[in-house]
């Protein structure tokens, strides 16, 4: 919990590698990865944002309860994506009527 | 019991939080989670005000099938804002952030919430949205409806939604502050003895409804945002022109807004269980059920939103997930409708008048909760959806559910806030007349509904008007049902005989404290030795 367990030379090593996972961030942009792109960028975002939460946020100090939570927050974020792009991703799925009853017509 | 009694009949004259400062400073710069409460109560029976008189105008308005009172523009308006206030400026705040606040640290035996200055930002937060939502009547009003479907809301609305999209952005942090100050309250500052199952089922539910307004308000926050952006900015998140997705809009909305008819449920059926086991003078039945069912409903809430979007476009796969999800939230509400009636079940039964109000919620919510059933099924709610059968529904829940239990809160723990009794015979005849009119003025709405009156449409087929005329008439009722407790629990403030430390002869920590409470709540923090609810052992000792 308190800040005097956690050395001063942590943080700095985390800003540290914040900014150079900026820098790569930048650098990325420019090559063109195909589909890859994007979750690449995605990829080191995720990877930031954990150092702030674990670290500077304190959660890998806390107890088990605040990681909880915490988690709890991100499985909520999955579902919201998740059931999202249930119905983003099958707009085109059609149910179609006939002898044996209804069938699914997938356009793939 | 004999000794609490001396406790009130001796109160200490500075000791109470009435008493305990004087001026407007006082109050505006208190942390006391009890004059925080008041300070909730004044700000929302305000808006409820407010809320009501653009209800009136809209019943007026739909007494006749011609658009003659208002126009059109004026009509939406009226709706919108109604909804507005009523949602986000009296509902989600009522039980939680005045009766929540209130009794939540008493009930655990605490002497205040875990952040009483929190506490106190929340309640300027929100009288800040609340004045930004008045800015807007003011420049002309908003004609989106209560839920910004977009692209209208971005894209074309001539009125104020930007102001409005700030006022909603802003409200919802005191929700979010008041959620987190309730979640760390109750895990942190619960009594020495005072175990989780030993919690009273009010705790329990409020529980849940932070837990919720924590998990969905940032996302309504953000969403309404993103209208902000899009329409001042021309950020493309929701214009198919600019690359975004308008159904995006609702997924992101109704992912918060459904969950947030829990947030304004929950609270009452705590209510309920406070009040159902004192006046059946039992232990609530199946205690453990109905605490979980609170988490539950919390829970499968987040899974259902799609059912608002049926009609939407969505995808029809998503429409039948989202249906068959929808059918899964029904069990853990009837498990409590089922329990409050067992407990109910050979108990002795008294009829003050909470407890009439308890009545009226069992009622009334379950008929809100079975057309929920009927809307949430996917073929159904192709015929039915954005009519009037909708309309009734919701109010069903929200007015005949929702308000009422805030009403039994209110009468329940009146004398305990105020240190004052009101007038029984008022309070049942209101009661009663709150009842009636209410069932007059929404009934013939799922009528008219199934025969395809829509929503948000003030000309209608001369064939409706029967039932719009009920309605109104019904709505006069309600109104008159509504303006009695103001008097009497008023009056009751300056002629009300005091009240005792226990009126209802209840259990609960909140009842063994003077009323009203000290300033600190407790001289010493109690030890909790007992379950909660346990009427048996005191009729034992009072007999
Ligand atoms: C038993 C659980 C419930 C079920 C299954 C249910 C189901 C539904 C469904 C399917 C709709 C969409 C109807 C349509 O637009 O065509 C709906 C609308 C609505 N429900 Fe419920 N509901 C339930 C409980 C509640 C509760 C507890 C509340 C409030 C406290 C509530 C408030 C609303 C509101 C406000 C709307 C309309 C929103 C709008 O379009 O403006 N419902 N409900
Ligand atoms: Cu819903």
């Amino acid at each position: 919990m308190s800040d005097h367990r956690i050395p001063k030379r942590i943080y700095y090593l985390i800003f540290a590698t914040l900014l150079l996972f900026t820098m790569i961030t930048v650098e990325v942009a420019f090559y063109d990865l195909g589909i890859l792109s994007f979750p690449v960028a995605l990829g080191i975002a995720c990877f930031k944002s954990t150092l702030v939460i674990l670290y500077f946020m304190h959660v890998r100090y806390s107890s088990g309860l605040t990681g909880l939570f915490v988690s709890a927050g991100f499985i909520f974020l999955a579902i919201l994506l998740v059931f999202t792009l249930l119905d983003v991703k099958t707009r085109d799925w059609q149910f179609q009527p006939d002898e044996s009853g209804i069938s699914l017509v997938v356009p793939f | 019991m004999s000794n609490t009694v001396a406790v009130a009949s001796h109160p200490e004259p500075d000791n109470n939080y009435w008493t305990a400062g004087y001026g407007l400073k006082s109050w505006l710069l208190t942390t006391d989670h009890k004059r925080i409460a008041i300070l909730y109560l004044i700000m929302i029976s305000v808006f409820f005000v407010i809320g009501g008189l653009f209800a009136v105008l809209i019943r007026l308005e739909l007494l006749t099938p011609a658009g003659d009172l208002v126009s059109s523009d004026t009509y939406n308006k009226l709706f919108t804002l109604h909804g507005l206030v009523m949602i986000f400026f009296f509902l989600i705040p009522s039980i939680p952030a005045v009766m929540g606040n209130f009794l939540i640290p008493i009930m655990i035996g605490a002497r205040d919430l875990a952040f009483p200055r929190i506490n106190l930002l929340s309640w300027y937060v929100f009288a800040i949205g609340g004045m930004t939502t008045f800015a807007v009547v003011l420049f002309g009003g908003v004609d989106t409806g209560w839920t910004f479907y977009t692209p209208y809301s971005s894209t074309y609305s001539k009125t104020a939604v930007g102001l409005t999209a700030i006022g909603v952005f802003i409200t919802g942090f005191s929700s979010i502050l008041t959620g987190l100050n309730f979640v760390v309250t109750i895990h942190k500052m619960r009594a020495p003895g005072l175990t989780w199952f030993r919690l009273p089922l009010f705790v329990w539910a409020h529980y849940a409804t932070s837990l919720i307004m924590l998990i969905g308000t940032p996302v309504v926050a953000i969403t309404i945002l993103l209208v902000f952006l899009e329409r001042v900015f021309g950020v493309g998140i929701f214009d198919p022109a600019l690359g975004g997705d308008p159904v995006l809009f609702q997924h992101l909305f109704w992912f918060y807004s459904h969950p947030a008819v829990y947030i304004m449920i929950l609270p009452s059926m705590g209510v309920i269980s406070e009040v159902v086991a004192c006046f059946s003078r039992k232990r609530i039945f199946g205690y453990g059920f109905v605490a979980f069912s609170s988490l539950a409903i919390a829970v499968l809430g987040f899974l259902i939103w799609g059912h608002h979007m049926f009609t939407s476009g969505q995808s029809i796969l998503a429409g039948m997930v989202f249906s068959i999800l929808t059918m899964l939230v029904a069990i853990p509400s009837a498990v409590k409708v089922f329990n409050w009636t067992a407990t109910m079940y050979k108990g002795s039964i008294s009829f003050e008048t909470p407890m009439i109000y308890v009545f009226g919620f069992l009622g009334l919510f379950t008929v809100g909760g079975l057309t929920g059933l009927f809307l949430g099924a996917l073929g159904l709610d192709v015929h039915v959806h954005d009519t009037y059968f909708v309309v009734a529904h919701f109010h069903y829940i929200m007015v005949g559910g929702a308000i009422m239990g805030y009403l039994a809160a209110l009468h329940f723990w009146w004398p305990k806030i105020t240190g004052k009794l009101y007038s029984e015979a008022w309070a049942k005849l209101s009661a009663i007349i709150i009842f009636i009119g209410f069932n007059l003025t929404f009934f013939p709405q799922f009528l008219v509904g199934y025969l395809g009156m829509p929503r948000r449409y003030h000309v209608y087929p001369d064939e409706f008007q029967i039932f719009h005329i009920l309605s109104t008439a019904g709505a006069s009722i309600l109104a008159i049902g509504y303006a009695f407790p103001a008097f009497y629990l008023i009056w009751s403030l300056f002629r009300g005989e005091a009240a005792p430390a226990n009126p209802w002869n209840a259990k609960g920590l909140e009842w063994t404290v003077p009323s009203p409470p000290p300033k600190h709540n407790f001289d010493t923090i109690p030890v909790v030795k007992e379950e909660a609810y346990d009427y048996s052992r005191l009729e034992e000792e009072v007999v």
